[in-house]
């Protein structure tokens, strides 16, 4: 078959029901102190540096690294199982989530010893926040046309340039960035880029933030300026980073945080609706149940390949495509039903606030981490037809 | 599930392929290809999978007789061949012995309720039973006055059957029973009701459903590279690339909650709700994959998809009418919401993070 497809029926083993139960238990205790409030996914205040720590502590950062890091040696699934708690009970993992993601893995793999002892046992700990430098202005989801240029000098480079749409920059540690060290040949338009570690809130660096449409301040503009890069904070290849950041992306791509972005919009019309349904909430949000418990086996399935050591790049971004359109319609058919709430339910206000907040995150949804477009061609070229 | 790992898969896959290619089929009008794809089958033991060999059938697992269904809809098998499993499978629960032949199970809908009398014999109508017209026997489940559960097999020729077909021209009939003394009746064993019948169709169906949608990808995909259009191969559009990047999700989709439930029931050791939502979102996910999918492989085809001659009905017509068999999404859409309401919010997510 052109296309085969796999998405095997894995089960999370018995370890991660054991570990479920204490985030859960965390998480309950961490509410109950007023840490954060799982029923407004719009803090102002999504930076909180001690529950980072207490996360970290807890052994829950660094899941699955080398124990000589920081890290703890478990599996997989049991991170996906403390992703998705984190996520369901949108708890505050803004400052730690791209580090355990992302960041740390692609360190383990192109980082000098040196700096993986330095950098990931305290990422682990919960104490560094990263960022992530891909975008400029004018390319986007077009990696390879980056123009920032990284200039060979004596024990390092200087970076001169701009980069766009950086995620958490305003409170990053350190941001892993893509920078072109020489110019594409006609041959590979991806030629030239190179990988680099840069420590944040130094000279030669502006953060500039920029706000979104939810109110909210996420993402900045970073300026660099004459900025200094020491050689040893190369990761990997001078020139090759597009293969690297092009796996560093297949990290990001099927997480439960892919599908389950705005899923609080559906608790609360369960609890707006009540015990009784009519037949029209009942049949809508049982429409929805079946999609979400489709899309979570579909990633469980994709954490058991990742786990078995596969590279499943066609089915993690079949996994993000649809899980992304489908975490943006949900807030739109949630309002669907809530049309017909009563006026008197308990949780009423609850609701229409988290819709206009999930309504006016709905349109990034498709955009961060490859936009649909890409996808769709990455997906198409898995099929053979590109 | 893999199919590597499944001899009764493999086997099943090699019979369809030497006789049910979809080509051969599409061209026979009178249907001579059916006796001899029923006579490899049934020599392999195939439409008794899930009985044990001791009642006359292969004993296969439920796993294996599962892997058997996704192959089948692959093929798009129209033969009731998933019917006379599901047959034998209910008969078994009630350790009655398969006979040979075609079977279909009655009722089929989760709306229609057959009644066993007081005289021992069974009354009732039941809708859309595919396949009727084709049974020598009914795997019939019927409940008698006190609420007792019966399980009861019953010669077609007793039953009025009014002849109907469905979306893909396949028998869908309804069956009356009138008095009609069964060949064998007992209780059903304690537990099992109409719902579980259905959610076992709804799964077969399911499995049925994803694997038409991979052949209308894979079917899809190998057009697209054939047909030029504008001087170039079609597959090379974008616009026809994302069309057949959403075929692929909404396959993956299927096929990854096909197979879910059909791991779950296979795996289970009681019918709780995580079964119960294993099941029906298969049903329910499975159907509007079937509406999606079929839609993206007519596009891609054009009007030549449109034809008779074409076989791209064969999969899409069946994927559209196996969701209205056992229940449609919409049927247990609410079934589930009602669920989910009745079990309150804070349950919502411990139940979809149970497995």
């Amino acid at each position: 078959m052109t296309a085969a497809l796999r998405f095997d029926p894995i089960r999370l083993p018995s370890e991660c029901e054991q570990l479920r139960k204490e985030v859960r238990a965390f998480l309950a205790e961490e509410i109950a102190a007023g840490t954060f409030d799982p029923h407004k996914p719009n803090r102002e205040d999504t930076d909180v540096p001690e529950f980072s720590r207490k996360v970290g502590a807890r052994g829950w950062l660094g899941m699955t690294w080398p124990k000589k890091y920081g890290g703890h040696e478990r599996s997989f699934l049991e991170r996906y199982v403390v992703t998705e708690e984190m996520r369901v009970a949108n708890a505050p993992t803004r400052r730690f989530f791209v580090a355990d993601r992302q960041s740390g893995p692609v360190l383990l793999k192109y980082a000098p010893e040196n700096i993986k002892m330095d950098i990931l046992p305290r990422i682990c700990r919960g104490e560094v926040c990263f960022a992530i430098g891909m975008s400029e202005p004018n390319s986007g989801s077009d990696l390879f046309a980056a123009k920032t240029r990284a200039t060979k000098t004596d024990g390092g480079y200087l970076i001169n340039g701009t980069k766009i749409w950086t995620s958490s920059a305003h409170i990053a540690d350190y941001m892993i960035a893509i920078f072109r060290t020489s110019p594409p040949t006609k041959e590979n338009r991806r030629h030239g880029l190179t990988q680099f570690l840069v420590k944040m809130k130094q000279p030669g660096i502006q953060v500039n933030p920029i706000g979104q449409i939810t109110g909210q301040y996420e993402f900045n503009e970073v300026v660099f300026t004459d900025f200094f890069v020491p050689d040893d904070h190369v990761l990997g290849e001078i020139d090759g980073a597009w293969k690297q950041a092009t796996s560093e992306l297949a990290y990001e791509r099927s997480g439960p945080e892919r599908f389950l972005e705005t899923y609080y919009v559906l608790t609360e019309l369960v609890r707006a609706v009540g015990t009784n349904p009519d037949t029209r909430s009942a049949e809508g949000i049982g429409r929805l149940v079946a999609q979400v418990h489709t899309m979570r086996r579909m990633s469980v399935s994709v954490a058991g390949m990742l786990q078995a050591g596969k590279e499943p790049v066609v089915e993690a971004s079949i996994v993000k495509d649809i899980g992304t359109v489908w975490e943006q319609q949900l807030p739109h058919r949630v309002r669907d039903l809530a049309a017909f709430v009563e006026e008197t339910a308990t949780n009423r206000e609850t609701l229409e606030k988290q819709l206009d907040f999930a309504i006016k995150t709905a349109p990034k949804l498709t955009i961060q981490g490859g936009t649909t477009e890409v996808l769709r061609g990455i997906i198409a070229r898995g099929l053979g037809l590109r | 599930m893999a199919e590597s790992e499944n001899i009764v898969a493999e086997t099943a896959e090699k019979i369809f392929a030497d006789l049910a290619d979809a080509q051969t089929i599409n061209r026979d009008n009178k249907g001579e290809w059916k006796a001899p794809l029923w006579q490899a089958l049934t020599d392999a033991g195939l439409p008794l999978s899930w009985v044990d060999e001791d009642c006359g059938g292969s004993g296969a697992s439920l796993a294996e007789g599962f892997s058997v269904l996704s192959a089948a809809g692959r093929f798009a098998i129209a033969v009731p061949l998933a019917e006379t499993m599901l047959a034998g499978w209910l008969l078994a629960q009630a350790k009655i012995t398969s006979p040979d032949g075609e079977m279909t199970v009655v009722p089929a809908s989760p709306k229609d309720r057959m009644t066993v009398n007081a005289d021992g014999s069974l009354s009732g109508k039941a809708r859309s039973v595919p396949f009727a017209k084709a049974a020598k026997h009914f795997a019939v489940l019927a409940s008698d006055a006190k609420g007792g559960v019966s399980i009861a097999l019953v010669d077609a020729t007793k039953g009025r059957i009014e002849t109907g077909l469905n979306l893909g021209g396949d028998n869908s009939d309804t069956v009356t029973l009138d008095k009609v003394q069964p060949v064998t009746i007992k209780p059903a064993p304690k537990g099992f009701d109409q719902t579980r019948l259905m959610l076992m169709g709804g799964v077969a169906r399911s499995l049925q459903i994803a694997g038409a949608l991979e052949s209308m990808l894979e079917i899809s995909v190998r057009y697209s590279n054939e047909r030029i259009a504008f001087e170039k191969k079609i597959s090379k559009f974008q616009a026809v690339q994302h069309n057949l990047a959403r075929l692929a999700g909404e396959s993956a989709a299927a096929l990854a909650a096909a197979t879910s439930a059909a791991d779950a029931i296979a795996n289970a050791t009681s019918f709780n709700d995580e079964v119960f939502l294993e099941a029906v979102a298969a049903k329910i996910r499975c159907a509007e994959a079937a509406e999606k999918g079929g839609a993206i492989a007519h596009q891609v085809h054009g009007a030549i998809g449109f034809t008779n001659e074409h076989i791209l009905h064969r999969y899409s017509l069946r994927a559209l009418a196996w969701r209205d068999d056992f229940g449609s999404e919409s049927y247990w859409a609410v079934e589930l919401g009602k669920l989910v309401c009745n079990r309150g919010a804070d349950e919502l997510w411990p139940l979809v993070a149970s497995r």
